[in-house]
């Protein structure tokens, strides 16, 4: 599965500023570390911002902050506001749909959508937080250890 | 094997094996859940996994005097092809309580008591429709494993052939 590239950037957004609860981050360094345009930042954050799940803060040492619950938030809300998670059948039909395989190659990809929908549902930013954890434990551990 | 007691300070909560006066609270819970009452398999599983047999674990979370809810597991070897590992069948809590940390009491005593009869991975099975029992395992640091579930409807079987 592939998610739109305003879609991994508004899950990396709310990621970084729900990991920092208590300080405020400014575009500019959201975009710096993620090595993307402040333009492109700058609309992903408009979005979230409607969708209620950062807000900015104004004034000498403002910047944005995720607003949500992390223990409530799930990657398909986030994903959702960009773009339909149930992909195979989101564009209408295409040629050969209608025939004996389109139908069953639907059943196929109706699979594959179910399973992607439901992983994406039962995953909270807290639980994406905690695994970022783990990875860079692990990751630390093996450099350890291909150093030591 | 001995049966479990532990009280979590921090909580109050007892995470420790089911006793038969139990039954009739576990049946009314996952009856409310489920939306099936279902007496006579827990009374199957309680007599399965709520003795004293090595690796099987019925265990329920008192909190007050009152349950608030209940986990079974136990380690198979070699079941679908995998090394002998801990399964969790099943997790309920009553709902006034969720979001207590009851769960998290109880995955991990139970995790603790597959660990120390030296298995290394914990496995359980979770309908994909049942997305807050999913999160909750999830969030436990649970990922989707190798096996994949395969079903059919017998009902099919003629076409098959």
């Amino acid at each position: 599965m592939k998610l739109q590239r305003s879609s991994r950037l508004a899950l990396y957004s709310v990621l970084e500023l729900a990991s920092r609860p208590d300080e405020q981050l400014s575009a500019s360094d959201i975009a710096a570390k993620f090595d993307v345009s402040l333009n492109h930042l700058a609309k992903v954050l408009r979005d979230l911002g409607r969708a209620r799940m950062v807000e900015a803060v104004r004034g000498a040492g403002g910047g944005y902050r995720f607003c949500g619950n992390v223990r409530r938030t799930t990657l398909k809300d986030v994903v959702e506001v960009f773009e339909p998670i149930t992909l195979h059948d989101a564009g209408g039909f295409e040629p050969g749909d209608k025939t004996e395989f389109g139908a069953s190659l639907a059943v196929v990809l109706g699979e594959i959508d179910d399973i992607a929908l439901a992983t994406l549902d039962s995953i909270t930013l807290e639980t994406m937080l905690k695994l970022t954890n783990r990875v860079q434990k692990q990751t630390a551990l093996k450099s350890g250890l291909k150093s030591g | 094997m001995a049966k479990i007691s532990e009280y979590n300070a921090e909580s109050g909560i007892t995470v420790r094996s089911a006793r038969d006066g139990d039954l009739p609270r576990i049946i009314g819970l996952d009856g409310l859940i489920s939306g099936i009452t279902k007496p006579e398999y827990w009374e199957e599983s309680f007599r399965r996994f709520g003795g004293t047999q090595s690796g099987r674990h019925f265990l329920v979370a008192e909190k007050d005097g009152y349950i608030a809810g209940f986990i079974v597991g136990e380690i198979r070897a070699w079941e679908f092809g995998s090394p002998p590992g801990g399964w969790v069948f099943s997790l309920t809590v009553d709902p006034d309580t969720r979001l207590g940390g009851v769960a998290t009491i109880m995955f991990d005593t139970i995790c603790r008591c597959f660990k120390q009869a030296g298995v290394d991975k914990v496995h359980t099975m979770i309908d994909r429709d049942n997305i807050t029992v999913m999160s909750f395992f999830r969030s436990q640091g649970m990922m989707a494993g190798s096996s994949i579930p395969l079903e059919m409807d017998l009902s099919d079987l003629e076409e098959i052939a």
